[in-house]
């Protein structure tokens, strides 16, 4: 019965309930600071461009998440349907990232370059009409919603300060790099030095103004194709 | 503190405790729940010692088993892997016509794939082939880019207007919204174009048919597989039907696209698939 100088004194009970937890947390989260492990070193990631982060936050903003992973686990029946599994260097720079924890529609992880752009307009606007059989939602109203990204510097700028490694360069021509991968003109090749693999084009058809459905286009014609699968063998401790 | 009394009703004893005159029985854990409760620790320990667990500075204890979901997987696609190869190996080095020719092979590629072309061609090209409104129905014998395994194959390995190096590419002009024609024009063509097709329409537009679109599509509209022509003459159109979806695509074209699969599937993979777009009722 030593338990009553606990349930006597309410400042020692707070002081001794922050240690116990504390121990839980610092077992569980320090190590993911300190293993080397945690994530690995994999080529051609880079953080996501203007463009691509506008279609990620309207992505996030629509809940995406809530009915579609972004994780494809090292399972054979996943591998074999999705592609690759994924890697925790592939959620990098997602600040919080998608993984998800559910699925209604299928994993997204590698959804980049599976379709064409004309067909995620179609299915975007209404998905039953390319894929009978969906429960998702319509989301035409984002091809009706013109999108301006002035403050782009100012999120590359807020990433950078939580970690993403965006160069001045980056940040200064922001506005540009969104104009110029919307609409496929202006200085595309400084677009694609700055963000390789990013898709170029004018997404939803319509090149006279950048839309949300340009943005979102954008950022699921990218997802999951950055990493180059054919040369990527896993090293060291994921090796094993 | 404690006061620990035996409780004249239950014969259990107190906690010991006292609250404004109410007492608590002590009652003891159930000895089932107790040795559950026992055994999972004992197999926590267990699970320590054969799995990865502890972490430590930089590192982490590794477990005797000496395993992981990533090592698990590997092993588990190299055994899919293994138990394949009686028939992914006969695939290998065989042009796509002599995996066709052969009675069991077909029978390989024919089963799995529908199930790739579930996972990877239906959201466009509709369940079995049957398309969808600007998406070709594969099940017919009106082939835009040809329609033998060949054909189908290289459509399947590099996509149309992918951006790969070796993918198909026509590219239609905007006669009208690039002022090589007039409206007027466009209309007329249109309606020989109709005429063409069995639907109607009229002979006015021949002479700027030629002129402006036999070249591509042949002068009796037959189309040209080589340069990606449709034909024109069966009334089968990709995108909307009818003499107002001929005026649209003569004013400003749609132009499809369909991604590379190479890459994504591999070669025994896009063979077996090739074979099963093939037998779908318009292979060549």
């Amino acid at each position: 019965m030593k338990h009553e100088i606990f349930e006597k004194n309410t400042i020692l009970l707070t002081i001794a309930i922050l240690i116990t937890v504390s121990i839980g947390g610092l077992v569980q989260i320090v190590p993911l600071y300190t293993i080397d492990s945690t994530i690995e070193k994999v080529d051609g990631m880079r953080p996501y461009s203007p463009l691509e982060l506008a279609g990620r936050n309207i992505y996030v903003r629509e809940g995406c998440y809530l009915c579609h992973s972004q994780q494809i686990r090292p399972f054979r029946d996943e591998v074999e349907r999705y592609g690759h599994y994924s890697l925790a260097a592939e959620s990098m720079y997602d600040h919080p990232f998608q993984w998800g924890s559910k699925r209604t529609g299928p994993d997204l992880a590698r959804v980049g370059g599976k379709y064409s752009n004309a067909w995620h307009v179609a299915h975007l606007i209404r998905p039953q009409d390319v894929v009978p059989e969906s429960v998702m939602p319509m989301y035409g109203f984002l091809a009706e919603k013109e999108l301006t990204f002035n403050d782009a510097g100012a999120h590359l700028k807020a990433l950078r300060a939580a970690g993403d490694p965006y160069t001045d360069e980056q940040i200064a021509e922001a506005a540009a790099d969104f104009t110029a991968q919307a609409s496929g003109e202006g200085d595309v090749d400084a677009v694609l030095t700055r963000y390789p693999k990013a898709v170029i084009g004018d997404f939803d058809g319509d090149p006279s103004k950048v839309t949300e459905l340009d943005a979102l286009i954008s950022y699921l014609q990218m997802l999951g194709t950055l990493v180059d699968f054919t040369t990527y063998k896993p090293e060291g401790e994921m090796a094993r | 503190m404690a006061n620990v009394e035996k409780d004249p009703v239950t014969g259990t004893n107190t906690t010991g405790h006292e609250w404004d005159g109410i007492k608590e029985l002590d009652t003891p854990l159930p000895k089932w729940w107790l040795t559950v409760f026992y055994a999972s620790i004992i197999w926590a320990i267990g699970y320590w010692v054969v799995y990865p667990s502890w972490p430590t500075l930089n590192d982490y204890a590794k477990g005797v088993w000496e395993t992981t979901n990533r090592l698990e997987h590997a092993q588990e696609m190299a055994a899919v892997a293994q138990s394949r190869e009686v028939w992914t190996s006969k695939f290998e080095g065989k042009e796509i016509s002599e995996v066709a020719a052969d009675s069991e092979l077909l029978n390989y590629a024919m089963a799995g794939g529908r199930v790739i072309f579930a996972d990877n061609c239906q959201p466009c090209h509709g369940s079995s082939g049957s398309g969808a409104p600007n998406y070709p129905v594969l099940a017919d014998d009106d082939w835009i880019w040809g329609g033998t395994l060949d054909d189908i194959q290289q459509t399947v390995l590099y996509g149309i207007r992918s951006g790969h190096d070796e993918a198909r590419v026509s590219d239609m002009p905007a006669l009208v919204a690039d002022e090589m024609i007039t409206a007027a024009d466009a209309d007329k063509i249109a309606d020989y174009v109709m005429k063409l097709g069995g639907q109607g329409g009229s002979d006015a537009g021949k002479d700027l048919f030629d002129e402006n679109c036999a070249a591509c599509h042949a002068e009796d509209g037959a189309g040209v597989q080589e340069l990606g022509a449709p034909r024109l003459n069966d009334g089968i159109w990709l995108y909307k039907a009818g003499k107002d979806g001929v005026v649209a695509q003569i004013t400003k074209p749609n132009h499809g696209v369909m991604p590379a699969w190479s890459g994504r599937l591999s070669e025994t993979e896009i063979k077996q698939v090739s074979i099963y777009v093939h037998s779908l009722g318009g292979g060549q």
